[in-house]
């Protein structure tokens, strides 16, 4: 089990870094959605894959039973899925304002916060506004 | 995208996914369910709302600014942890329990619910941004 | 007393979010902000003295106790560092006032600034791994929200590439946390500590290591991960940008020191082998790139990933001398560095100019923003007797005390040429009178004049006391220091010493 899940994470990466490396801003940030959630995968891996039943505590008792999954890498992912959740929320708006206001995708051709440098000189613009 | 399936299911839906998700955030403190899950339900719903509705017509449903209502999401969940230090003069975020007959209510509902209220906020201010074209009149004044 | 502990946190966040629901009022939101940043100041001052005195404080968040809940511990450097957080979020609010007065701006600015604080409070002062993962992430939301604020072409772009790597950075974070986790089945830091001696598999430890600097390498911006810095840096308003060059950076520096001190010591010639190199080519790469450029902001955004190599390089040697050089240099660079970024922002305002093309004469209009100047510039250069002399001092001793000469020589270079870059700007931007092309700005009111340059006098009047009298400075290094050096004292204060004793009786790991 544990094999299957290491082939995943390994090939769950790997989209996502080949996802990150193409120069458009929403594969880019495709990409590290999918990131993040190779990242979840190896931290429930990590914490072992060998529990048979949710550990819920059962009525009348003050620890789940033997078997049980452990907790703690489940809150772990649940509180890295929250955050995940609203960093990409508001990495899709920023990516979006970006395409409207640029008018481009292509983070290569983004030029506003530094500007090409033109026949060895550098434009260094004020206060980085000026094109 | 706005089709009339769409418009005439999300009537339907609405009403009952803001109850479905009001009932995963009271189940949640010794069950599956809980602040953020419920939060994102509701949030589900609002989206849907936003997907077949002009933008105006959900900021005059909901009312309350989102962003405020994040901010007194947060705010609630900030109260919850203090109740414990101030009353009892516990660390913070320490549980304070009040039973009232069969129901034990207890700060971690509190934090819930502010959990609740911060993840629909945040959502609803972020889709209206999608949704809302070029609402920020962004100046750049040297252009 | 764990309020102490835990307000130093909350009470930043809480002002952020009564700012938050006062939106629109710009006088309300400017007053709870000051009113914050002073009690926030109140509680770093009263947090640094009583460990002074009493040694670390440590506090169980919800009473669970450690390590299964999350511990928030004040030892020294994280207790100064707080209260170093404190005066410089004092300085950015002061500053601000002037500097950011249009009322569309101030309430997207007060509510995330706060944010930050408190988050990087949290970073300081949290004795767990995951939650120094949580804190690093709302440190990346809150400054994102400072950064696209005024939503300028330039800033949407700067905020991209900020974002970009620094969420590269976090994921690798959660994922040495996993794998850390997986090894030792816990995540309080002294539990760490104790834990990782008995993993088997060192080898996977070090590579674990390596991710984690990564990481905490491109939140601090070193070679070759800096890139996302001087590409934002220099584009959000000034207030912003001298916070973000004060602090952000550091709580990579400054987590760095802690993991590598407290939990990687197994193999100290491999990994900080690695961060010796880190640390020379960072300096150098830094330096080069603020030689080649002219507009005073993007200088100083490339001689903040300089600087950085010097912190690494003090930990990177790893002996009792060059943790006391980190920590001195870490606290002294604060201050400097982001009073240069104000000094960039009032030259802006006062003469209309923040390129060295254009800029000219400021030291015959402005005679006093000139010596203001003075102080940080060449203190940042390493020239007595001004505090970056005894940082650079401290640091080259350590590493000549280990015989690392290539480093120090390295270092004593890196310092001419910043002290060439630092001449450069004062020649072109201050000596030299103005170009007959550039436009005078708009005069300031004097109450206005007064906001702008008042934490600027202060922060260089800091910089100056500790160049005078570095002795209580240098104490305070000193005691940071030993307990990085020595770890058992933050191992005790956390789990008490009957848990120390019976983990190491072997016990075992815990799943």
């Amino acid at each position: 089990m544990e094999t299957v899940v290491a082939v995943l994470v390994g090939v769950l990466m790997a989209s996502s870094v080949y996802l990150m490396l193409r120069r458009n801003l929403v594969r880019f940030v495709l990409g590290l959605a999918l990131i993040s959630h190779t990242a979840n995968l190896l931290i429930f891996s990590s914490g072992g894959l060998h529990g048979t039943f949710p550990p819920l505590v059962p009525p009348g008792e003050l620890v789940p039973g033997d078997g049980a999954a452990n907790a703690l890498p489940q809150a772990l992912i649940l509180t890295a899925i929250v955050i995940s959740f609203s960093v990409f929320a508001f990495l899709l708006v920023l990516a979006f304002r970006t395409y409207q206001r640029l008018e481009t995708a292509d983070p290569d051709s983004m030029r506003s916060a530094e500007p090409v440098i033109a026949a060895g000189r550098i434009d260094g613009s004020a206060s980085g506004g000026r094109q | 995208m706005n089709t009339l399936i769409l418009r005439e299911t999300t009537r339907v839906l609405f009403t009952l996914i803001l109850v479905f998700s009001v009932a995963t955030l009271l189940r949640g403190h010794d069950a599956p369910g809980g602040g953020f899950v419920g939060g994102l339900i509701a949030s589900t719903a609002f989206s849907l709302y936003i997907f077949v509705a002009d933008p105006k017509d959900v900021r005059r449903l909901v009312r309350a600014d989102p962003l405020k209502t994040a901010a007194a999401g947060l705010a609630l969940a900030i109260l919850s942890g203090l109740i414990g230090p101030i009353l009892g003069g516990r660390p913070f975020l320490s549980g304070e329990w009040v039973e009232i007959g069969a129901v034990e209510l207890g700060t971690p509902l509190l934090f819930d619910f502010g959990v609740y209220l911060v993840v629909v906020g945040a959502v609803l201010t972020f889709a209206l941004e999608i949704k809302e074209p070029g609402a920020a009149p962004a100046a750049d004044s040297e252009e | 007393m764990s309020w102490l502990l835990a307000s130093a946190i909350v009470l930043p966040l809480a002002s952020g979010v009564v700012g938050l629901s006062l939106r629109p009022r710009r006088a309300v939101q400017q007053c709870v902000s000051l009113l914050a940043a002073i009690g926030h100041l109140g509680i770093a001052i009263a947090l640094l003295v009583k460990v002074w005195r009493e040694g670390i404080l440590v506090a169980q968040v919800g009473e669970w106790p450690a390590p299964f809940g999350i511990t928030l511990v004040a030892d020294h450097l994280s207790s100064a560092m707080v209260l170093i957080t404190a005066v410089l979020g004092m300085a950015t609010i002061v500053y601000a006032l002037c500097d950011i007065d249009e009322n569309a701006l101030v309430k997207d600015f007060h509510p995330p600034l706060q944010a930050l604080i408190g988050a990087v409070c949290g970073a300081f002062l949290t004795g767990d791994i995951f939650n120094l993962y949580v804190w690093y992430e709302v440190m990346l939301i809150a400054s994102l929200a400072l950064l696209i604020s005024g939503g300028r072409k330039a800033q949407l772009d700067g905020a991209v590439r900020y974002a970009a790597l620094s969420l590269v950075a976090t994921t690798m974070l959660l994922s040495g946390i996993g794998l850390l986790y997986g090894m030792t089945g816990t995540l309080n830091m002294a539990d760490l500590h104790l834990r990782v001696q008995q993993v088997e598999n060192q080898g996977l430890l070090s590579v674990v290591a390596i991710l984690f600097v990564f990481a905490f390498g491109i939140k601090a911006a070193v070679f070759p991960l800096f890139f996302w810095l001087p590409a934002s840096y220099h584009t959000p308003k000034v207030a912003v940008s001298a916070i973000f060059a004060g602090l952000l950076t550091k709580v990579g520096v400054y987590s760095m020191i802690r993991v590598f001190t407290l939990i990687f010591t197994h193999d100290v010639g491999y990994t900080h082998g690695i961060l010796l190199w880190t640390a020379g080519l960072t300096m150098v790469t830094g330096v080069l790139g603020a030689a080649s450029h002219n507009e005073l902001r993007r200088i100083l955004s490339f001689h903040i990933i300089s600087q950085i190599g010097y912190m690494v390089l003090g930990l990177a040697l790893f002996t009792p001398l060059a943790l006391v050089g980190a920590v001195f240099y870490i606290l002294h660079h604060i201050i400097v560095k982001a009073n240069l970024f104000f000094v960039a922002g009032a030259t802006e305002r006062l003469s209309g100019s923040s390129d060295l093309k254009t800029l000219g004469g400021v030291y015959r209009e402005q005679p006093l923003l000139a010596a203001l100047f003075f102080v940080p510039a060449f203190s940042l250069a390493g020239f007595p007797p001004l505090s970056g002399f005894w940082a650079k001092l401290l640091v080259i001793k350590a590493s000549l005390a280990s015989q690392q000469y290539w480093i120090a020589a390295v270092a004593l270079g890196v310092g001419l040429l910043t002290l060439y870059s630092m001449t450069k700007i004062w020649v072109n931007g201050f000596w030299k009178a103005r170009p007959a092309s550039a436009e005078e700005p708009p005069p300031l009111t004097r109450p206005n004049r007064l906001l702008l340059l008042s934490p600027i006098i202060c922060l260089a009047a800091i910089t100056l006391a500790i160049g005078l009298w570095p002795g209580p400075l240098y104490d305070l290094a000193e005691r940071a220091g030993h307990e990085l050096m020595d770890p058992s004292k933050y191992v005790e204060a956390v789990l008490g010493p009957s848990q120390t004793a019976s983990i190491d009786a072997g016990t075992g790991v815990a799943k």
